[in-house]
């Protein structure tokens, strides 16, 4: 206790007052242990019952089990040895010996290697410029009033009540020579309607003082969309480049169509075929070399899958947060 | 899928571009200012918009275009222009061809198994989350939770197969304790099963987004209130927090409806091959094979736009209902 200035707690002054502060009420000497309060529940709010605590305690755990736990057993067999996989008899729960062998299986080249830099280029690439050339349609939009403003919001609004459909899409592309061409996979869905008015009406909600302010000092619209509107529209840019990115990694339907050179897979492609389908990664084309790998099988196939999770894992914590500020339901209610 | 409400809407005309030249009978007249003045005036803002533009008028728009096959005998070969007028041969197929009829009726029974077993879920676990007191540990569900919408859906339907298939996890449990193993991969009778487990899976979470945003408008005076006057938990949610969420569910329940006809393609078409076309055929997936797959090009792009008439009918019906029943809708008219 020597000279120790004691500890105020600005959480105690703001805490709510103990309804029932009697520890008093035991007599018999042994204090009553009460269930500490939360400290984020309302003064008002009865406590839940026991029951009803922890009845939503078990079913929110099972909610997050049965997403983590399939991705824990993928993430695990990945990286367990030949061995393990068969003294489990498939899939790994419980961590026995592990290796990296799949990984540097798969990525020392190969089918897998080149269908996620075949992922990696699209997704970049796509997503870059499907970013840039909405943030650009949705500032255009943007300016209330500005000179056909309407009839090319038409343009935009139409497209996500009628779709041209599947055939003519395909015709048109084939028609426009990009079979086998990767711009096959990236241009005919390279602008969303959808996401051009999320940003659209991000814009809009800044104030308007800023951008007269702006314009009145003399910058022109290039000026304000750069140095005003992108700064203060991160968190709207970033969800969009999010869904576009994501669009661009998980497609696989589009190469099935335009793609016919094995070669030119996309990796979610490779996914269905080696794991899906259950073809042999490692047998018939030589494209894996099986001679050095202690793994095969599964744990290999499941190193494909994880290779298509982590791209997402990696990106998702930073845009995540924004997801809750209203980025999205903003847009939504106008 | 909602947009924002502009279309009618009528905005502050802005000085700046002009906007007042375009009322009806200004009070202080502006002059008229010619079309060209104000083209020149929004000159960035036009072209900001032109890429998009472009990209949805060769993508969305020509694309349309070719629907004029659906009326022809078309071949490749031939082209467009030059393959034999059919009139409507290819839609009287369409309507008398059982195949897709079939479609048509395992899509409206998995859309009408997904309202029932799917829509409710996510409102169940929005109410759940609500009722966490802890940000930290509601954040935490939160992102675990909305983490497989971006999954693809090639690795939705391999993890599914690695937990459930024959040779999947629980199979493996089972017969490791000396029950029978079963393939619910594989199992026609369980396909309806199967896909909502699915698409609950990967997108009941995400839709946990909307009705915790209409929730998080609800102003917790409200529930004060109540709770002073002697309300229960229960009788808050039923007096309170359902009205609350009422207008959304209305509104995505009314769009599900008028969106009937898509269900999961890419979900879908990965599967077809494994439980059979005859409970996953869907209109999108008979399309698909009638057309690129088999060449009857004529025949499949009448069935695809039969799909979008339809289609675009109910969701702009669907609109007219949520309109009658008092809520904003998709779009409003002025």
């Amino acid at each position: 206790m020597s000279g120790q200035v004691p500890e105020i707690s600005l959480d105690a002054a703001v805490q709510p007052v103990e309804i029932t502060p009697t520890r008093a009420g035991s007599q018999t000497g042994a204090p009553v242990r009460r269930r500490r309060r939360s400290k984020y529940r309302p003064v008002w709010e009865e406590e839940p019952t026991r029951l009803g605590a922890s009845g939503k305690a078990v079913i929110l755990t099972c909610v997050v089990l049965v997403v983590v736990f399939p991705l824990y057993t993928v993430l695990l067999t990945s990286v367990s040895t030949t061995a393990e996989t068969t003294r489990a008899g498939g899939l790994v729960t419980v961590p026995g010996e592990l290796t990296l062998n799949a990984y540097t299986q798969i990525l020392s080249g190969g089918v897998v290697t080149r269908a996620v830099l075949v992922s990696v280029g699209i997704t970049a690439v796509g997503t870059l410029l499907s970013i840039v050339v909405s943030v650009l349609a949705a500032y255009g939009l943007s300016r209330p009033g500005s000179f056909g403003h309407r009839p090319i919001l038409f343009i935009f609004l139409i497209t996500m009540f009628f779709g041209a459909g599947l055939i003519p899409t395909y015709l048109l592309v084939s028609s426009l020579g990009l079979i086998d061409s990767y711009w096959a996979l990236i241009l005919p869905g390279a602008v969303s309607a959808f996401n051009v008015l999320i940003l659209r009406n991000f814009f809009m909600g800044i104030e308007p003082a800023v951008i007269d302010a702006a314009r009145l000092d003399g910058a022109g619209d290039w000026r304000i969309l750069a140095k005003i509107v992108m700064p203060m529209s991160r968190a709207a840019v970033a969800v969009v480049a999010l869904f576009y990115g994501v669009g661009y990694w998980n497609a696989f339907f589009n190469a099935i169509l335009y793609i016919n050179d094995n070669a030119k897979w996309p990796l979610q492609l490779i996914l269905r075929s080696y794991v899906l389908q259950g073809v042999n990664l490692g047998g018939g084309t030589g494209s894996v070399d099986v001679v050095h790998g202690a793994v095969t099988g599964l744990p290999l196939q499941m190193a494909v899958m994880v290779l298509a999770v982590v791209p997402i894992l990696l990106v998702y914590p930073f845009v995540q947060r924004h997801f809750t500020k209203g980025v999205i339901f903003g847009a939504v209610k106008g | 899928m909602t947009l924002p409400s502009f279309v009618g809407r009528r905005r502050a005309p802005d000085p700046l571009h002009g906007g007042a030249a375009r009322e009806a009978a200004p009070a202080v007249p502006v002059g008229k200012i010619s079309w060209r003045t104000r083209a020149k005036a929004d000159r960035s803002l036009l072209i900001m918009v032109l890429p998009a533009v472009t990209l949805l008028v060769v993508f969305a728009y020509v694309a349309m275009l070719g629907n004029v096959i659906a009326w022809e005998n078309y071949s490749p070969y031939t082209g467009f222009l030059h393959s034999p007028f059919v009139a409507w041969a290819n839609f009287a197929r369409v309507f008398s061809n059982p195949l897709f009829l079939d479609a048509v009726r395992n899509t409206l029974s998995i859309t009408a198994f997904q309202l029932v077993f799917f829509f409710p879920i996510p409102i169940v676990l929005a109410l759940l989350l609500n009722s966490v007191m802890s940000p930290h540990i509601r954040t935490v569900i939160q992102s675990v939770v909305y983490l497989p919408h971006f999954f693809s859906w090639v690795l939705v339907v391999t993890l599914f197969q690695q937990m459930l298939g024959g040779a999947g996890l629980v199979s493996q449990t089972l017969r490791h304790n000396g029950y029978a193993g079963f393939d619910l991969m594989t199992n026609p009778h369980a396909f309806l099963v199967l896909i909502t487990m699915q698409s609950v899976w990967k997108d009941a979470g995400w839709g946990i987004i909307i009705f915790l945003a209409a929730l998080g408008t609800v102003s917790p005076e409200l529930y004060e209130a109540a709770a002073v006057d002697g309300a229960n938990r229960w009788r808050r949610i039923w007096h309170i927090t359902l009205p609350a969420l009422r207008p959304v569910i209305l509104l995505l329940l009314i769009l599900r409806l008028g969106d009937s006809l898509t269900v999961g393609f890419e979900q879908l078409i990965l599967q077809r091959g494994a439980v059979g076309p005859g409970v996953s055929e869907v209109i999108d997936t008979y399309v698909y094979y009638q057309g690129v797959v088999n060449g009857d090009w004529g025949y499949s792009a009448a069935a695809g736009l039969v799909k979008g008439v339809v289609s675009l009918a109910l969701v702009l019906g669907a609109n007219k209902v949520a309109h009658l029943f008092g809520e904003a809708g998709v779009y409003q008219k002025a």
